[in-house]
């Protein structure tokens, strides 16, 4: 017994795996599918069967027959709703190969869970209902399909049993899909099988009712599809994800080979340091390796103590990888906060975390007609071309020559959450090669000829707090005490500057982000600038914030209560909200996010606008910032 | 492995294990004070095994934390701490010791009180207390429908408490692992393996596993249909009730009361493959926990069950 246990282990052990998702919009049978693949695979327990059984005749909606679907949509929610909310991990095997399959969901809402499945899958299988041919969740999965890399695509033209087998609609889609295919990658290979999944025609055996389909089965195409194809020669990529210091004499370097093929002796090169050395060992557990391969996770040492970090990248020092800052790519936004260019985000490619800031948004493309369109921001869902700027110099590589080195997810810097995945396309400029141009004359300088820090106090508050008086006040005791400064108001920058722009949400982000940038040059010509501006939203503000250097934004809360505001009215503009003619103004028809750690707390009902002004004054004796 | 220029291709468990390692590393590089829980079973037999494997030539360089029900089988409880010894890894345990003054256990209140108070309630004690940011657990998605949702690095509030219907999107092996102060990560390095893949890897790398998982005569007493073992004299014996030898291992270990054996001649890890392969019910069947009601997992895990 156990020889053949050995023989069946040895024969497991060399079996591949094939990763894919199921795809394609609602109802189209993705979750009857793979409960078919996984009933026919004889994988479903008996157990298993029994709870299926009873919860199809409870809340099926297959009447007394068994609903497949309820296999995988797990979540009590989804059996509840009949619908599939987030991806399914399921596991099956055949004599051949084993297989991991995501179970996507079909609903537009949930197409960052629908992206979070085709991450990875070597395959897509697109499903199409043969009553409704192809729809727009249909082209907007195929475009992230393509967005994402996936080279093959399996069209599968389900529920031909309720089209009586007819083969002129198995042809009429299959064209649809291949001219609309057509605008996407060129490089894809796309096959079309007719089934039902229902049914079991075309799945594991080939359907007798469809004698005109000559091709071959779901299932043989799954089976013997090349999974890791010759890709062209890789020079030598890793990542470090981790560097390994057990003791004084050893410090190597861990992580996942992300391209070619590594041997001790080999001469490497670090990124974004641009050291050189050679590889002494590569380190595993099981002993040391002669020659390492990408998706490999190992460790090595160099010959030479050079300094490398996690996030760096270790590559062949004859083709090293391009550093750069500012890259032109392509977005995914998952969030349902739209995207506005200027924002702040984290983001994390291979296994670096930097800063990032969308600075410009080219085009929106569209789902159906693959045309690009102008666009100021990017609601959930929608993919578009940007241009983006980091903090610091990262090595990439195009999507299209390496997944791991040309991927990057988008991460809010409040709440945590991964809002937008993107891939890069190129380098704006080569970052390596443009020398930063060091000026003889310095902010230092500057500063210290006017005996003085430059800074920016952020006046924030609602409209009528008093800021325009306050910092009115505050400006000319600094200008008395011969210091050099200057205002910038929200409502005298929106004569100028920013006159080309309106009150929406895009606009006034754009709006903040003109006078966070004019601060910026006035603190680096050594100013001490105050801004008065409503500012009501705390990401914008801390957009300004991570402008400037440590301890230079001084944000001055002016804490007025709204009914106080109000009354003052000093412009009439609480009365034309009231009544409805302006819309969006803040404190009536659109918030105040109140900071929540604001340097200084001036409460002005209980102080004149001298004694606040004496606040902020005090505040920035205390911080040095006159006595330089 | 077959070599092809520079190019291979990677075997089924080769892939799963670069996957597993790929994970462990960036926990650790990203949280601030990670751990891994050791429920001393299968699964965590093989994540110790690939943790000793992804930080090699360091030790795995965060502690290990095992929740003791004070039900657990006494040889998972030898086993632990001689595994703890040999390896030289710091393991922690954790009692819910208002529990055991009150004294819950699985007889007197029930399986469900049981596991919540000793079990979930414990593990949250221990993850506050230390302030862990990050936590490994061994959970794989084939075992249970709500696993099979659950992502990789999986985000728990403040409170613990994970919500299926709003997960971060993960992407590629790009894991987000940020949390604000008090909130934690879940985190499955073992998400996309199977019970197959699980026994197969133990063959192959020769992994040390609790014996109970052998078929031997053991003394059981059978009980709604699930054999028991008469692992010490706090079982109490109904009416008509006899314990009885019987060649009987495990597919699954937890607290000895909750966890049938089945009856089995296999008694070395060819023959339990062998055993898994004819196999129709899933592993999980032995645990009395889980039918309680039908999302009863999912119910478990959002108030913070591994």
């Amino acid at each position: 017994m156990n020889a053949s246990i050995e023989q069946y282990l040895q024969e497991q052990a060399a079996k591949t795996t094939l990763r894919f998702l199921t795809c394609g919009s609602v109802d189209d049978g993705k979750s009857t599918l793979i409960g078919r693949l996984l009933y026919d695979s004889k994988l479903i327990f008996d157990d298993q069967l029994a709870a299926l059984e009873a919860d199809s005749k409870r809340v099926g909606t297959q009447g007394q027959d068994i609903d497949f679907a309820l296999l995988v949509d797990g979540l009590a929610a989804e059996r509840e709703q009949g619908i599939t909310i987030d991806v399914a991990y399921r596991y099956f095997a055949t004599d051949k190969r084993k297989f991991v399959v995501a179970d996507c969901p079909g609903h537009e809402q949930y197409t960052r869970n629908m992206a979070t499945g085709a991450s990875g899958a070597d395959l897509a299988v697109m499903m199409v209902d043969a009553r409704r041919g192809i729809l727009t969740q249909t082209k907007r999965h195929s475009y992230i399909v393509s967005l994402f890399g996936i080279k093959e695509v399996l069209v599968a033209v389900n529920k031909m049993d309720l089209v009586n087998y007819d083969e002129s609609i198995f042809r009429i889609i299959e064209e649809e899909y291949r001219e609309f295919a057509s605008g996407l990658a060129d490089d894809a290979n796309i096959v079309c099988v007719p089934i039902s999944a229902l049914k079991g025609d075309n799945i594991t055996e080939a359907s007798r009712a469809m004698p005109w389909h000559d091709g071959i089965t779901l299932m043989d195409h799954l089976e013997t599809v090349d999974v890791e194809p010759g890709e062209e020669i890789h020079s030598f990529r890793l990542p470090v994800q981790w560097v390994n210091r057990p003791n004084l004499d050893f410090r190597g370097f861990s992580g996942t080979i992300a391209g070619g093929v590594v041997r001790p002796g080999d001469e490497i090169m670090a990124l974004p340091s641009g050291q050189c050395s050679k590889v002494e060992r590569i380190v595993t557990m099981d002993g040391d390796l002669e020659q390492a391969t990408r998706m490999d996770a190992v460790t090595i040492t160099l010959e030479d103590e050079i300094d490398i970090s996690r996030g760096d990248v270790i590559c062949a020092a004859q083709d090293p990888l391009q550093l750069t800052d500012q890259l032109s790519v392509h977005l995914l936004w998952m969030h349902d906060d739209e995207l506005f260019p200027g924002r702040q985000y984290y983001l994390k490619s291979g296994n670096r975390t930097v800063s990032c800031v969308v600075t410009d948004l080219k085009h929106r493309v569209s789902i159906n007609s693959l045309e690009n369109h102008a666009a100021k921001k990017l609601s959930l869902n929608e993919v578009g071309v940007a241009n983006v700027s980091l903090s610091d110099k990262i090595a990439f590589e195009p999507f299209g020559d390496n997944r791991s080195l040309g991927s990057f997810i988008l991460i809010d810097k409040q709440t945590n959450g991964t809002v937008g995945v993107g891939l890069f396309d190129f380098s704006l400029r080569r970052a390596d090669n443009v020398v930063w141009q060091v000026l003889d004359v310095n902010k230092s300088r500057r500063s210290d000829l006017k005996h003085q820090k430059p800074c920016v106090i952020w006046m924030t508050g609602l409209s009528g707090s008093g800021k325009s008086t306050i910092a009115n006040i505050l400006e000319g005791q600094l200008h008395a005490m011969h210091r050099h400064t200057y205002t910038l108001d929200g409502d005298n920058v929106r004569h100028g500057l920013n006159r080309d722009l309106g009150f929406t949400e895009a606009d006034r982000v754009e709006n903040i982000r003109r006078v966070g940038e004019t601060s910026r040059l006035m603190v680096d010509a050594g100013l001490i600038t105050i801004v008065a501006f409503i500012s009501p939203f705390r990401t914008d503000r801390r957009m300004v914030r991570n402008l400037m250097d440590a301890g230079e934004f001084i944000e001055v809360f002016v804490d007025t209560p709204l009914e106080v505001c109000e009354q003052r009215d000093p412009k009439g503009l609480y009365r034309k909200a009231r009544a409805g003619e302006i819309s969006n103004f803040t404190g009536i028809g659109s918030d105040y996010e109140r900071p929540a750690h604001a340097e200084v707390h001036l409460h002005t009902e209980d102080m004149s606008p001298e004694d606040a002004a004496a606040q902020v004054m005090a505040y920035l004796e205390e911080r040095g910032i006159l006595s330089s | 492995m077959q070599m092809d220029g520079d190019l291979r291709t990677h075997t089924h468990l080769e892939r799963l294990e670069a996957e597993s390692i790929y994970i462990m590393r960036e926990v650790m590089a990203e949280a601030e004070n990670p751990v891994m829980l050791y429920s001393v079973g299968k699964d965590s037999s093989v994540m110790l095994h690939l943790a000793l494997k992804a930080f090699y030539p360091s030790k795995p360089p965060f502690p290990f934390l095992h929740v003791d029900t004070t039900w657990k089988f006494r040889e998972m409880i030898e086993f632990r701490d001689q595994r703890a010894e040999e390896l030289d890894i710091g393991l922690i345990v954790h009692i819910n010791e208002e529990g055991v003054q009150q004294g819950i256990g699985p007889f007197t209140h029930g399986s469900q009180v049981h596991t919540d108070v000793m079990k979930t309630r414990a593990l949250k004690q221990a993850l506050d207390k230390y302030k862990f940011d990050a936590a490994f657990g061994g959970a794989r998605r084939d075992e249970e429908k709500s696993r099979a949702k659950e992502r990789v690095f999986s985000f728990r509030n403040a409170q613990h408490r994970w919500d299926p219907k709003n997960q971060r999107p993960e992407l590629w092996d790009l894991y987000n692992g940020r949390v604000r102060n008090g909130e934690s990560m879940r985190v499955f390095p073992l998400s996309n393996w199977t019970e197959l893949d699980i026994w197969q890897y133990i063959y192959q790398e020769n992994i040390p596993i609790v014996p109970l998982y052998f078929a031997k005569m053991r003394t059981v007493v059978e009980r709604d249909g699930m054999l028991i073992l008469v692992d010490d004299d706090r079982l109490p014996l109904g009416e008509g009730e006899v314990p009885e030898k019987k060649l009987v291992r495990f597919r699954t270990l937890g607290c000895y009361p909750l966890t049938g054996a089945v009856e089995s001649r296999a008694d070395d890890l060819p023959g339990i493959i062998q055993e898994m392969l004819v196999a129709r019910t899933s592993e999980r069947e032995g645990r009395a926990i889980d039918h309680d009601e039908s999302a009863s997992m999912e119910k478990k895990k959002q108030e913070g069950y591994f």
